[in-house]
């Protein structure tokens, strides 16, 4: 005997097949979602093929050039001297130079406009910063020929050209980053946090110190690596107020008063001046490795630094 | 008994907005004083400005004066900072900082150099247990304080609060972000407090007014309505306003 329940008929009821049977922009779905997925993918080629193209063109250097002729301490193509240890160590003195001196102006300014400066000040500042930030770097490289280097040199130094005056304009080009990034994060501290130690007797010194920094330094970090890697890349100013002497400066206290060249200025100044091919033009790509490489690595550094959503989340950065 | 904070004609402004006016009170020691009132009415404002919290917002000013102790805390030689460690606050929401919960609770006394001349442990396990929040967070102090329930969370603020040893501990609306439970946990804290500490306390919620204090405040747009013992209050208030209030008929 058949029992018909009323679940029966509903279960099997009268409701169409799920086919999606109205024309509701299906072929548009397609066409979005399509090229989204393009989108995101062609990211990941171009990358991938900018890091094979270097890999291609500089990694033969090594069966042309021993290790140790890489590792000698003069750079001098013509006579087939490969040395690259002079071109590291002036990018890292250039570096080192700016970071010194736009860390520390950096967060200090960024303290200052988000937790010490009125409103009406913070009006002025916060835009005049992103004005900094648009100067085309060849201008800041203008302005440090013409106006930092005879200073420098008036100063003492043989040649206004030095490390330093590389240094300086560097520092100039990175501070805006490093001002703006901080300054987020400093604002993204809630009040909430000020107001408790400020609740228990602290004074505004001691509460940014003790608890607004802490809170923040994820973000103060960031703000440090984008800086420096800024710094680090940097080509044009650099090379017009460095001196692009690719020697080997004298270690001692007047290290940073002295010509040096940058990795990146060496390939800006020489690529035009190669034959493509040749062991002089697979070094140039070499050096270009080897600053994807630093860049590659200070990134990363700061991603580990800053730690995941869940780390961020227990600091109250989230 | 001892009054411990008096307020004489004390008018507040936020810019030429008159939030309190001409307010006239005195609070006792050791005792626990809740001020209820419809929102915007001025009792947080009231409370703020007994550890002048309010000079953190630009643009507000006061006339008359908050007697601490017999001593004006608007005077003009008065050290904010050592009138915010004799008179705490407690936050809304409970605020620990993100850092462990030791350095938590060590941070009032690191600030103000008691670590100098005490023990910091000493002082960090002496003012958990008075928030009773030790036996539960005793194994693990060095761990994130935000990983702590928002019961727990409040426990600590007060903890911290309690560990640079104040007289008066102000708390505004803390247990309007928790559970039941967790409220009644810090009622009974409060009351424990009370024997160490005056406790003035903002509430929106009137039970908790009339279970957790000895003396009830009424606000009523920035004026002082009615101030007397919250029984008294509760069962037989004076003003019609105030018994209109707390029976729900106006708020």
């Amino acid at each position: 005997m058949n029992v018909t329940t009323a679940d029966d008929t509903t279960s099997t009821g009268q409701a169409g097949p799920l086919t999606g049977t109205t024309d509701r922009g299906t072929w548009r779905e397609f066409f979005v979602e399509h090229a989204i997925k393009a989108a995101g993918i062609s990211m990941i080629a171009i990358v991938g093929l900018i890091f094979f193209f270097l890999l291609r063109e500089g990694l033969p250097t090594l069966g042309e050039v021993p290790l140790g002729a890489l590792l000698g301490t003069r750079w001098y193509p013509i006579e087939e001297l490969y040395g690259l240890i002079p071109l590291v160590i002036g990018s890292l003195l250039v570096t080192a130079g700016s970071v010194l001196i736009a860390v520390p102006l950096g967060l200090t300014t960024a303290i200052y406009l988000s937790e010490i400066a009125p409103q009406w000040q913070r009006d002025i500042l916060k835009p005049l910063i992103e004005v900094l930030a648009g100067i085309p770097s060849i201008v800041l490289g203008f302005l440090g020929w013409v106006a930092l280097a005879p200073l420098i040199q008036s100063l003492g130094a043989p040649t206004g050209l030095t490390a330093f005056t590389g240094s300086l304009v560097l520092a100039y080009m990175a501070l805006p980053t490093i001002i703006s990034i901080s300054e987020d994060a400093l604002y993204a501290v809630p009040k909430e946090y000020r107001d408790g130690a400020l609740a228990i007797g602290a004074t505004q010194w001691q509460a940014i110190r003790m608890v607004v920094l802490r809170a923040a330094s994820p973000g103060l970090v960031t703000a440090v690596m984008l800086g420096i890697g800024r710094a680090i890349g940097e080509t044009m100013a650099v090379m017009m107020v460095t001196g692009n002497a690719a020697n080997m400066p004298a270690f001692g206290p007047a290290i940073l008063f002295e010509p040096v060249r940058t990795m990146t200025a060496t390939i800006a100044a020489e690529m035009g001046e190669v034959s493509q091919g040749s062991v002089h033009y697979h070094t140039l790509f070499l050096i270009g490795i080897l600053l994807f490489i630093i860049t590659f690595a200070i990134n990363s550094l700061a991603g580990r630094l800053i730690g995941g959503q869940e780390q961020r989340r227990k600091r109250g950065q989230i | 008994m001892a009054d411990i904070i008096e307020v004489r004609n004390f008018t507040f402004f936020y810019g030429s907005f008159r939030a309190i006016r001409e307010l006239n009170l005195s609070i006792r020691a050791n005792q626990i004083t809740a001020l209820i009132g419809p929102s915007g009415c001025g009792k947080s404002t009231f409370l703020r400005s007994l550890n002048r919290m309010n000079d953190t917002i630009r643009g507000t000013h006061v006339q008359g004066e908050v007697l601490l102790d017999g001593q004006n805390i608007y005077a003009p030689e008065v050290d904010v900072t050592e009138l915010r460690q004799r008179v705490g606050m407690v936050f809304q929401r409970p605020n620990p900082f993100p850092q462990s919960i030791y350095d938590n609770v060590a941070f009032g006394p690191r600030v103000l150099g008691m670590d100098r001349t005490q023990n910091l442990e000493t002082i960090v396990r002496e003012s958990l247990e008075k928030a009773v929040l030790w036996d539960e967070v005793k194994d693990h102090l060095r761990t994130s304080a935000l990983d702590l329930s928002p019961g727990q969370q409040q426990r600590l603020c007060i903890a911290r609060t309690i560990a640079v040893r104040p007289e008066v501990i102000l708390m505004d609306e803390p247990c309007s972000a928790l559970d039941p439970v967790a409220t009644l946990r810090i009622e009974d804290l409060m009351r424990e407090l009370a024997r160490d500490y005056t406790i003035v306390i903002v509430t929106h919620n009137m039970q908790q007014a009339a279970r957790a204090s000895d003396w009830t405040g009424f606000f009523w747009l920035g004026e002082l309505v009615e101030f007397r013992e919250t029984a008294d209050l509760f069962s037989n208030p004076r003003e019609a306003l105030t018994e209109a209030y707390i029976s729900g008929r106006r708020g």
